[in-house]
């Protein structure tokens, strides 16, 4: 009966389906992860060249989403509240970085600034590099999340603190951004989980030098091919730990942000 | 991502909310300028940062590619590995992206209709992928498809080769897509209700006509946007692909691989005019859920 949630068959092949895709590679990561103890897992992801590329993924990542979280809600702000020529085709492109594969969006950054930037601009090989692949690739995330929440905010109670006096600052303080943090963090939230794992872009542009602009997924590929499963599968799933517990915090946060606000 | 989904269904540019404006009694016009003065600035500021981090680098990439004419983009266009990768990557595409459409519905009807234990944990396997990086979801791959992973000695004696070759790619592409198509079908199928098929049935449908006749054409926007998001990340995919296909050159190279492998090479031309291609067709996406976003609103405003 698939309208109530398939027949026996069904299910039974959709099983198979989620079991041969992510059970069972996600058990084998975590046997493989795991095969040698904790110490030797610790060892693995404590190794010089292993911490630098973690700390990095970890700090670009910060960094590029505290840069999401302002200008992703200026941008969802123009986009719902202003009104201006081609909005429609600016609201279209922010969905770009998520269309465009990866690795192009890494060489579209390197053509416009790496060697032979027209603006005189080279990043490549350069840990701005990180924080600019990074911001490109989870720019929707933000923009994205705030967007609707903006659209459905109800503007009496803005017009009603100003007309109490309240300069725009304060309306924005006090009446808007409590509204929008749910979202905010939420967006937030899913950009970091994206960059942390960000692969694609970041080959091309940032030259992957190890304890300079080498980050968490490219110690994990170069890994893979020095045939180090043991080391890349205790990066990995280091750094999938570090998502999922990002993820399911700030869902919390995000959660009871709103809860507050309703 | 259903969160872009969202967005772009209910964004109805200018749908009725105008910039906030101040009653005229109290508002002088010194107040109106500064409003003015504070949207504009805000305006450069949003629009700035899309032109700088977006619009600038990619309109860069199709001068990049056509500042020396059409002669070298042609020859880059039908060099034989470029041709090759071309038609890997809708291969992979072809079997990829309708296995997850169909078990994507499957798993969309499951977590909003079915009722059993477990339901919890099927909603996370279907969202992991999102949060899990692609070279890791290559790296899982390999240990369970590659020669020394679990199922190494069964596929090798048995002649079949996963990792390395299409199969393999084929799976890593579904992982990385899988979440899409359930992902927007879900909230059309909440939307839906299940009044209408209950009463297909009650009226003597069986449970198939009622999935076919009432279930499928209520949520097949939904199923189609997620089809096209579905696409536009299988023909993209770069790190996983990149780990279980070994980038044989001719033989395993998809588009986005070839791209990498043209740059490394110093083609720039090759590396250029394959990206433009995907840029492209990453542009017909967005033109696509375009479209069907403004179908959907049609449809619902109707």
């Amino acid at each position: 009966m698939p309208a109530r949630g398939g027949g026996a068959l069904g299910k039974g092949l959709l099983g198979i389906y989620l079991t041969a895709l992510v059970l069972l590679p996600i058990a084998a990561l975590l046997t493989k992860a795991s095969s040698g103890g904790t110490s030797a897992f610790w060892r693995e992801i404590t190794s010089p060249e292993a911490l630098a590329a973690i700390k990095l993924t970890l700090a670009a990542s910060a960094i590029v989403v505290v840069l999401n979280a302002i200008f992703g809600t200026i941008i969802a702000w123009v986009l719902v509240r202003d009104e201006f020529p081609g909005k429609r085709i600016v609201n279209s492109l922010i969905d770009l970085p998520f269309a465009l594969p990866t690795i192009v969006a890494g060489l579209v950054l390197l053509s416009l600034y790496g060697k032979g930037s027209p603006v005189g601009i080279n990043v490549a090989f350069t840990r701005a590099a990180v924080g600019l692949a990074l911001l490109f690739v989870t720019l929707p995330f933000v923009v994205r999340s705030v967007q609707p929440v903006l659209l459905e905010l109800d503007q009496s109670m803005e017009e009603a603190a100003a007309s109490l006096g309240a300069r725009p600052a304060t309306v924005l303080r006090r009446i808007v951004l409590p509204s929008l943090v749910p979202a905010i963090v939420s967006g937030v939230a899913l950009s970091f989980a994206r960059a942390l794992g960000e692969f694609g872009s970041l080959v091309l542009i940032t030259g992957n030098l190890p304890f300079k602009t080498e980050v968490g997924s490219v110690y994990i590929f170069g890994q893979i091919q020095n045939d180090s499963l043991p080391t890349a599968a205790a990066v990995s799933v280091a750094l999938l730990f570090v998502a999922l517990v990002v993820l399911g915090l700030l869902s919390f946060i995000s959660q009871r942000q709103s809860r507050h606000v309703l | 991502m259903s969160s872009s989904a969202q967005g772009a269904v209910s964004i109805t540019p200018g749908a009725g909310i105008r910039p906030a404006q101040r009653a005229p009694a109290s508002g002088s016009g010194r107040d109106e300028r500064a409003a003015r003065a504070r949207r504009l600035g805000v305006r450069s500021v949003a629009l700035g940062y899309l032109a700088l981090l977006l619009l600038a680098p990619v309109a860069m990439i199709f001068y990049r590619t056509f500042e020396h004419g059409l002669a070298p983009v042609w020859s880059a266009v039908t060099a034989p590995n470029a041709q090759h990768s071309f038609w890997l990557s809708l291969e992979v595409v072809a079997i990829a992206v309708p296995l997850n459409t169909v078990f994507g519905v499957g798993m969309a009807l499951l977590l909003e209709r079915g009722r059993f234990r477990g339901k919890g944990l099927l909603g996370v396997l279907i969202d992991l992928p999102f949060a899990i990086s692609p070279v890791v979801v290559g790296l899982a791959l390999v240990l369970v498809y590659g020669k020394t992973g679990w199922f190494g000695d069964w596929l090798a004696t048995n002649g079949i080769q996963v990792i390395f070759s299409v199969p393999g790619m084929v799976l890593a592409t579904a992982v990385v897509s899988l979440p899409f198509v359930a992902r927007e079908t879900i909230p059309v199928l909440r939307e839906l209700g299940t009044d209408s098929e209950q009463a297909a049935e009650t009226l003597g449908a069986s449970a198939w006509q009622a999935f076919w006749r009432v279930t499928l054409p209520g949520i097949r926007w939904g199923v189609v946007y997620g089809v096209v998001l579905t696409t536009a990340r299988a023909l993209g995919e770069f790190g996983a692909v990149s780990i279980v296909s070994g980038r044989i050159e001719g033989q395993t190279q998809t588009l986005p691989l070839y791209v990498q492998d043209r740059f490394e090479n110093f083609d720039s031309t090759g590396a250029y005019t394959a990206a433009v291609v995907l840029a492209l067709l990453a542009l017909a996406t967005l033109l696509a859920m375009n479209l069907l976003t403004r179908h959907t609103r049609k449809r619902t405003a109707a």
